[in-house]
């Protein structure tokens, strides 16, 4: 036994530093290297810059409150939306201060439409609390305020709504969802045009 | 539930048993120690640090002397991320200024990572520097997985070898793991990965300016070169807190799909190995038929749960399934198969809130992890411990109908199944204790997040998936705690080393013996009626001892949330 426990002190070491060199250093600075020069805009964030100044991330989501966008969903992270503190809430099945705050946001988005069920994910926080997503469902449930707020056509509306669903991919990956960020950008970019 | 979500969890497992024997027969040429088109390039790194070390990669091992070689590497492992991180303060490669972890911390990490569970008590993108990440964690990635398969070559040698001493080189099996399986397997898929989306960069953050105006600090860093062990190893450990659900870890359904057959791949594949190793791949069939058959019953109940939703929100006016803590790029279909994936391995990656699951939806990954683990399971662990359950079930059998037992060659006698019953023992002894511990005290109940029964939940599964060595999390709990921190790290520990060592002494045992010929007497170890068998050993013995705490969380707040009462 004693043989064994000294035999081994000396490649326990020196393996633990050759592959700490290999694989904690070597191994992600290639990949770095590599991946910055083949792929420099998702390397960095996947970000999108408008006047010089990052405007958000293709990837990541942001919040919308503000009743002119689409709002995105509920989030745990930090004060919502936290990209340093990604979090979902945790709250279980039978929590009271889940059904406390779903109960809210229901009567907050149903005050103009009474009775009309709420799409799951407009009132329930994601995983990350970074969802960029929303589904289409609940895009369109708030079609009619945007447009109510925004002064435009509630069908105009609903047809960027519609051009903005993303399929799933070979039909059965994923799920139909719509990118706020870039849903609202169009907004932005259709509000800024004269009335046709 | 939908046509699409059962068309994805068909094509999962049909992918994976693709996979099975072309990743099963390069396990095995690792396990022969044939030379690999790898060694060409690889070959020279492979020799070099043998040389540096001393290590003699041909000279045989018993399996005392495995072991204990084993344990210090993996002791001074733990020392070195120990150091890492109390020291990340001072060390470069910290952009974002964080100071060393405190000491229980600190403990509580490197045990988790050393022992392939990576629990994650910090918050990643809040706590840890850039170089804790890369040089801390990634190397344990790495290592504690290829520590996992090389146990499982030892235990497979054990029953191929004939009245032989030894049962290999453990420096040989882990380096030829590493370099020539895990290492070339996570440079393409960190590619793949960035190309999808996820960062790989040595900046901390980036500040943005919202469409309504709002600053928004995003974190970055090299993510993508731990995304890839993280799962392939079985690891889980992600960068940032909330793991795979994060965008920048999981950009989308494709990245989603990916990470979870690359979750399994090495499982499915091992399992072929060993049927290989002792002369007949059929064997490995036979175990992974029950382990994927336990799996579809898992998935399939969580499924259901999670689509049928939660009734106190229904009555609350929203329609659908159960969304809280789910992504919608992912939905209910993807999060929950991931739920099972990360649970039956024992990767504990997830990416969505298993907190707030379903009561029901809630009770299969920890059911799952209960089981030790052992369906496809952890890389290398997943078929250790199952084997340790075929020693029951032929064990069984042989009961049955009066005959000392045999599996693949080797008879069964009371030292295999003592030592398999202490291995398996481990897991209800140091969960249920220890959850009883937490119940009890005051450091303990301050934990939970929710009330009632879920609180329960919240501690039996943090237990349970420390000594399981999953990582995955009912996350509501604080765990950061030196009460929990420590407790959990000292479960981790039993759970990864105590069964080990009775395993690796099961595998000793086994190469000395004789080779007995299958006859006419013989319990057939490759038919249905094996694969019912060892399907019933494993929720019987791994699952039913669990039942009564399992009533005390899961089942009391399912019957509360039908019931529409709340806490």
């Amino acid at each position: 036994m004693n043989k064994d426990l000294s035999s081994a002190l000396r490649p326990a070491i020196v393996m633990t530093l050759l592959f700490a060199a290999l694989l904690g250093i070597a191994y992600p600075l290639a990949l770095t290297g590599v991946g910055q020069a083949l792929f420099p805009a998702q390397a960095n964030g996947s970000l999108v810059r408008a006047d010089g100044k990052v405007i958000g991330s293709d990837v990541v989501g942001q919040a919308f409150t503000s009743d002119r966008y689409f709002h995105s969903r509920p989030s745990a992270a930090g004060d919502g939306y936290d990209g340093l503190a990604s979090s979902g809430s945790n709250l279980g099945p039978t929590s009271q201060v889940l059904a406390d705050r779903v109960k809210a946001d229901v009567a907050r988005y149903q005050e103009t439409t009474p009775g009309r069920p709420v799409p799951p994910d407009l009132v329930t926080t994601s995983a990350s609390g970074l969802d960029p997503h929303l589904s289409p469902e609940a895009a369109f449930y708030q079609v009619d305020r945007v447009a109510r707020v925004r002064g435009i056509d509630p069908a105009a509306v609903r047809k960027l709504v519609a051009d903005s669903v993303e399929q799933p991919l070979l039909g059965f990956l994923g799920e139909p969802r719509v990118n706020l960020f870039a849903l609202n950008r169009r907004l932005d970019a259709f509000g800024a045009k004269p009335p046709a | 539930m939908t046509f699409q979500g059962w068309l994805l969890i068909i094509a999962f497992v049909g992918l994976l048993l693709l996979l099975t024997k072309p990743m099963g027969r390069w396990l095995f040429a690792l396990y022969e120690g044939r030379r690999t088109p790898l060694h060409r390039l690889l070959g020279p790194v492979e020799a070099g640090f043998y040389r540096l070390s001393g290590i003699n990669p041909a000279e045989e091992q018993g399996w005392r002397r495995y072991a204990v070689h084993m344990l210090i590497f993996n002791a001074v492992l733990l020392l070195f991320t120990y150091g890492v991180l109390r020291l990340q303060g001072v060390l470069p490669g910290n952009p974002l200024g964080y100071d060393g972890t405190s000491a229980d911390l600190a403990f509580n990490t490197a045990i988790s990572f050393t022992a392939n569970t990576n629990w994650q008590s910090y918050g990643g993108e809040s706590t840890m520097s850039n170089l804790s990440q890369m040089l801390g964690l990634t190397i344990h990635n790495f290592l504690s997985a290829a520590t996992g398969i090389a146990l499982a070559f030892a235990l497979f040698r054990g029953f191929a070898r004939r009245e032989a001493k030894t049962i290999g080189n453990f420096w040989a099996d882990m380096t030829r793991v590493t370099l020539y399986l895990l290492l070339p397997l996570c440079l393409a898929y960190a590619l793949f990965l960035i190309a999808s989306g996820v960062p790989q960069t040595l900046a901390g953050s980036v500040d943005v300016t919202t469409l309504e105006g709002v600053k928004q600090t995003l974190a970055l860093g090299p993510v993508a070169s731990q995304e890839a062990i993280k799962m392939l190893g079985t690891n889980g450990g992600g960068f940032f807190n909330a793991n795979s659900a994060h965008p920048f870890e999981n950009p989308s359904a494709l990245t989603n799909f990916v990470q979870m057959l690359s979750i399994f791949v090495i499982g499915f594949g091992l399992t072929w190995t060993f049927g290989k190793a002792v002369g007949n791949p059929r064997q490995g069939w036979a175990i992974l038929a029950a382990m994927v058959t336990i799996f579809l019953a898992g998935v399939t109940v969580t499924y259901w749960q999670e689509a049928a939703g939660n009734p106190i929100l229904h009555n609350l006016g929203v329609a659908g399934g159960n969304m809280e803590g789910k992504e919608v790029r992912f939905g209910i279909a993807a999060s929950s198969l991931f739920s099972i994936v990360t649970t039956a391995a024992s990767c504990g990656a997830v990416n969505a809130m298993h907190d707030s699951f379903t009561a029901l939806g809630g009770l299969i990954p920890l059911f799952n992890m209960q089981l030790g683990e052992v369906v496809i399971g952890g890389v290398g662990a997943g078929i250790y411990g199952f084997l340790l359950f075929a020693i029951l079930a032929i064990f069984v059998a042989g009961l049955m109908v009066g005959r000392t037992p045999e599996y693949v060659g080797k008879k069964i006698e009371a030292r295999e199944v003592k030592l398999a019953v202490l291995a398996i023992a481990v897991l209800p002894l140091v969960i249920l204790g220890f959850t009883a511990i937490a119940s009890v005290t005051e450091a303990g109940l301050a934990g939970p997040l929710n009330k009632g029964p879920h609180g329960f939940s919240e501690i039996l599964y943090a237990f349970t998936s420390a000594v399981a060595n999953n990582g995955s999390a009912f996350a509501g709990l604080s765990a950061n705690t030196p009460f929990y921190n420590g407790l959990l790290g000292i479960a981790m520990w039993l759970g990864r080393f105590f069964v080990i060592v009775p395993m690796l002494a099961i595998a000793g045992g086994l190469a000395a013996k004789k080779y007995t010929p299958a006859t006419a007497g013989s319990f057939p170890t490759t038919g249905p009626l094996w694969t019912g068998l060892l399907i019933g050993i494993v929720l019987i013995v791994g699952g039913l001892t669990f039942l009564p705490s399992l009533a005390l969380g899961p089942i009391a707040d399912h019957l509360a949330m039908i019931n529409g009462q709340l806490f």
